[in-house]
């Protein structure tokens, strides 16, 4: 797709440090009306701008109104668990240390001492040159290091050095990849940029999951939300994520749904199922109750669990475990009876 | 993962359901002459509460009333008077709308959810909205000095019990006419809660009287001779006989009767938006909405597509306890209703129309029904003619714009419709085409007090809300 890319204004020269990547080909899996869209940028284009328009009023209706379940004892309490098992615990700071990426970790294998039952979290999240140091630490067992990758939260870089930056973050050891996409190409309608880059993390991800982070906070529009869905579904990445955690809005339920909304539509199609990562401004049991309503209602129960579901988020863990307390010991204990890493 | 929400019912002792209710006529409650009758939560099948009922002496005892209050007090008053009389009702229909929601739900088998987030906010509205007018009818556009019309006599039904009785007594009363108003026999207690809030506000009494009976005593109250005004929110056929028994007496009339309503989905529309809306369009309130889209019309282009998902989503309703907060469906308001129903929906089936419910158990107790949609159907069929008033969908599908027209046209009714497409232009044109007095863009049963309701054809005459609302109050003389 690469050479039919138009980019007149220039703003998005092809990449000259590395070879051009070559798009794999679509998985077999995709049905032909799906994989005929993505073989050029023109196609592509078509394939998006012919999905069905998002009306954000009757959108943000149906949110509104997930957000009134009322969740209480039991399910609560499952909710919770399977919330905890979802988050991607996360460090993103210019400040991050090794000894801060260390009790992350710690916190990430046994996130309440006092409860061994409760489950493990499901990755910790750390910047590439971080990835090194939470190995050791999380060496046999099933938390999985994510590192975002490609220049983030920017991605104004060149194709090269997001390859680059990827390559580190799995040779230093990372297990899942958070990539961020190209929204400036995005606004302009240069999908075929996107599409590429997408592919091309994915072919050096190889089986790694790959996370496409779209930004949903800086793409304006449902509509365009949408379009990114699918378009990071077809490039071939195994979670669409909200967003960096640097941008406002970030994960909110409408913009989620929309997300979960195309997950769901892929799979119908391709019979393949994909994930979806909600990511920055979710701090609360109750935020977090609210978007498994949503994954549960609107996705399915099929996307309950955390290989099809994620939290991005680093507050969110104290708080969940602050509710579980209060669920198993009958009363709330306040924060300091949980640890602050 | 299998994630079943605990159940989480709202408190009914909120409601204060006392065991037994009365009429309220000149600002007293007081028993009528009639017997008692029960009335049952839906629900559960249970009787709820005993209710004192009124006679057709009552009903002229209160019309007495209402003619007295309206000649020495009400509308003598100032409007400025008058609106601070409506602001205090309006604060205090917020201020206890948990109560009256529970109220509601258990008299009424709707789900909580609804009654907090939609009857009784839209209601304390309602006062709101007109509270603002009273004191600023010269300004209205209705003529330079608008004057009341008297008595109002309202009938009003059981799907919206409290809603319905804002929408009938907020302008009533803010136009400076007293009230004689009858909640249906199936769900009095929301009204005569609105009662003791009327009485706790120092309202005059005679202003607002309430009659509680079947019928023969709304009968009575539509027929009464010092009744200037009626005002019938029901069935067709009772507004019929309405109009024909008030022709030629000179009072002045207004029927809000029943629908079937069109929702027109074109191949542009936003497809999750569209199947929410069309969810909410017949599901809502168990589909008892003269308003409801009770036909699906979809383009051939997406039908299949469309049908499928209509489905999925369907499978996710929560259909049960009322009073629960995650039920979205729930009970058929009384037995006779299911009947009735039920006979609509087997003659669909007795049609040829192919139908489809999905998965869902109904409770063991109380009045259930499935949400229902008949796919295979056709103009001719009674389910695509009749008000079914249930949660029973026809789907019908067109292929062009003039077909749509068409068909959602081709019925003896016309309250609303709903249109579903990203094309602004076809929005416009197929508002101007339809004929229906409510025409709602990509959304569905939306209600707000400053926008007029009513209908075309045998859905009825006059609106209610909205200035054109407040008109139906007010005499402009040769204005």
């Amino acid at each position: 797709m690469s050479s039919s890319q138009a980019d007149p204004a220039g703003t998005h020269p092809e990449p000259t440090l590395a070879p051009p990547p070559s798009a794999p080909p679509p998985p077999p899996s995709l049905p032909p009306h799906l994989s005929d869209a993505t073989v050029d940028a023109a196609s592509l284009k078509r394939f998006l701008h012919g999905l069905p328009g998002v009306d954000p009023v009757g959108l943000e209706q149906r949110s509104a109104a997930l957000a009134t379940r009322s969740i209480k004892k039991d399910s609560k309490r499952q909710a919770i668990d399977l919330a905890i098992s979802m988050v991607d615990l996360t460090t993103l700071e210019g400040a991050d240390t090794a000894g801060k990426v260390r009790s992350l970790c710690a916190k990430g294998r046994r996130p309440d001492p006092d409860h061994p039952d409760v489950p493990t979290v499901a990755a910790v999240c750390v910047y590439p040159d971080m990835v090194a140091h939470a190995v050791p630490h999380l060496a046999g067992t099933d938390v999985g290091i994510a590192s975002v990758a490609t220049a983030f939260p920017a991605g104004r870089s060149s194709l090269a050095v997001k390859l680059a930056d990827t390559r580190d973050a799995l040779d230093a050891g990372a297990t899942e990849i958070d990539m961020v996409i190209d929204r400036g190409a995005m606004l302009t309608g240069n999908y075929g940029l996107v599409f590429d880059e997408i592919a091309a993390v994915k072919e050096v991800c190889g089986d790694t999951v790959l996370k496409v982070i779209l930004e949903t906070g800086e793409l304006g529009t449902y509509d365009t939300v949408r379009r990114a869905c699918w378009l990071a579904l077809l490039a071939g990445g195994d979670f669409i994520k909200t967003s960096t955690g640097k941008i406002n809005p970030a994960a909110t339920l409408p913009v989620t749904q929309v997300m979960l909304q195309a997950v769901r539509d892929f799979h119908a199609e391709t019979g393949e199922r994909r994930s979806v990562k909600a990511a920055g401004g979710i701090r609360t049991t109750k935020d977090a109750i609210r978007f498994l309503v949503s994954v549960h209602e609107v996705a399915g129960p099929e996307w309950l669990s955390p290989r099809y579901f994620r939290f991005g988020a680093s507050g969110l863990l104290n708080d969940l475990l602050m509710q579980r307390r209060t669920q198993t010991d009958g009363h709330y204990s306040g924060p300091d009876y949980v640890t602050v890493d | 993962m299998d994630w079943q929400y605990a159940s989480a019912p709202e408190n009914a002792s909120i409601g204060r359901v006392k065991p037994r209710y009365q009429p309220f006529i000149d600002g007293v409650f007081a028993d009528g002459s009639g017997a008692d009758a029960p009335t049952i939560n839906p629900g559960t099948g249970e009787t709820l509460a005993q209710v004192s009922q009124s006679s057709v002496a009552d009903v002229d005892r209160a019309v007495g009333a209402a003619r007295a209050a309206y000649t020495d007090v009400w509308g003598p008053m100032s409007g400025t008077e008058r609106g601070k009389y409506l602001f205090r009702i309006a604060r205090a229909v917020a201020e206890r709308s948990r109560e009256l929601a529970v109220v509601e739900t258990l008299d009424n088998g709707k789900p909580i959810r609804e009654s907090r987030d939609v009857d009784i906010p839209t209601a304390a509205a309602h006062f709101f909205y007109h509270a603002g007018w009273a004191d600023k009818l010269e300004h209205a556009g209705l003529g330079p000095s608008p004057q009341p019309l008297g008595v109002a006599g309202q009938v009003i039904p059981w799907n919206f019990p409290l809603l319905m009785a804002a929408w009938k007594i907020a302008p009533a009363l803010a136009a400076g006419n007293t009230v004689v108003i009858k909640p249906a026999e199936t769900t009095p207690l929301s009204l005569l809660v609105l009662a003791e809030i009327f009485a706790d506000a120092g309202l005059p009494p005679g202003v607002v009287n309430i009659v509680t009976g079947a019928g023969d005593v709304g009968e009575a109250l539509v027929n009464h001779r010092d009744v200037d005004k009626v005002a019938f929110t029901g069935s067709t056929e009772v507004g019929k006989r309405i109009q024909s028994s008030l022709a030629g007496t000179g009072r002045r009339l207004t029927l809000e009767l029943g629908g079937k309503a069109a929702n027109i989905v074109f191949d542009d529309a936003p497809i999750d938006q569209a199947v929410e809306g069309i969810v909410n369009g017949i599901f809502f309130n168990q589909g008892h909405v003269c308003c409801a889209g009770s036909r699906l019309l979809v383009q051939e282009s997406i039908a299949e597509e469309f049908l499928d998902k209509l489905k999925a989503r369907m499978a996710t309703l929560r259909l049960g306890d009322p009073m629960d907060k995650n039920t979205d469906i729930g009970a058929i308001n009384s037995a006779e209703q299911l009947a009735r129903v039920t006979a609509l929906a087997d003659v669909g089936d007795a049609e040829g129309a192919q139908r489809w419910s999905p998965p869902c158990v109904l409770p063991d107790r109380g009045f259930w029904f499935p949400p229902t949609i008949f796919t295979e159907v056709s103009q001719a069929m009674r389910i695509s003619r009749d008000e079914i008033f249930g949660p029973v969908l026809a789907v019908l599908t067109f292929r062009t714009p003039e077909e749509a027209v068409a068909k959602a046209n081709n019925s003896p009714y016309g309250l609303s419709a709903g249109v579903w497409t990203e094309k602004g232009s076809r929005i416009l044109g197929m508002a101007g085409a339809l004929r229906a007095g409510v025409v709602w863009a990509n959304t569905f049963n939306r209600f707000d007090p400053a926008a007029a309701f009513g209908g075309y054809k045998e859905s009825g005459f006059g609106r209610e809300g909205g200035r054109a609302g407040l008109a139906a109050y007010l005499d402009s003389g040769d204005y």
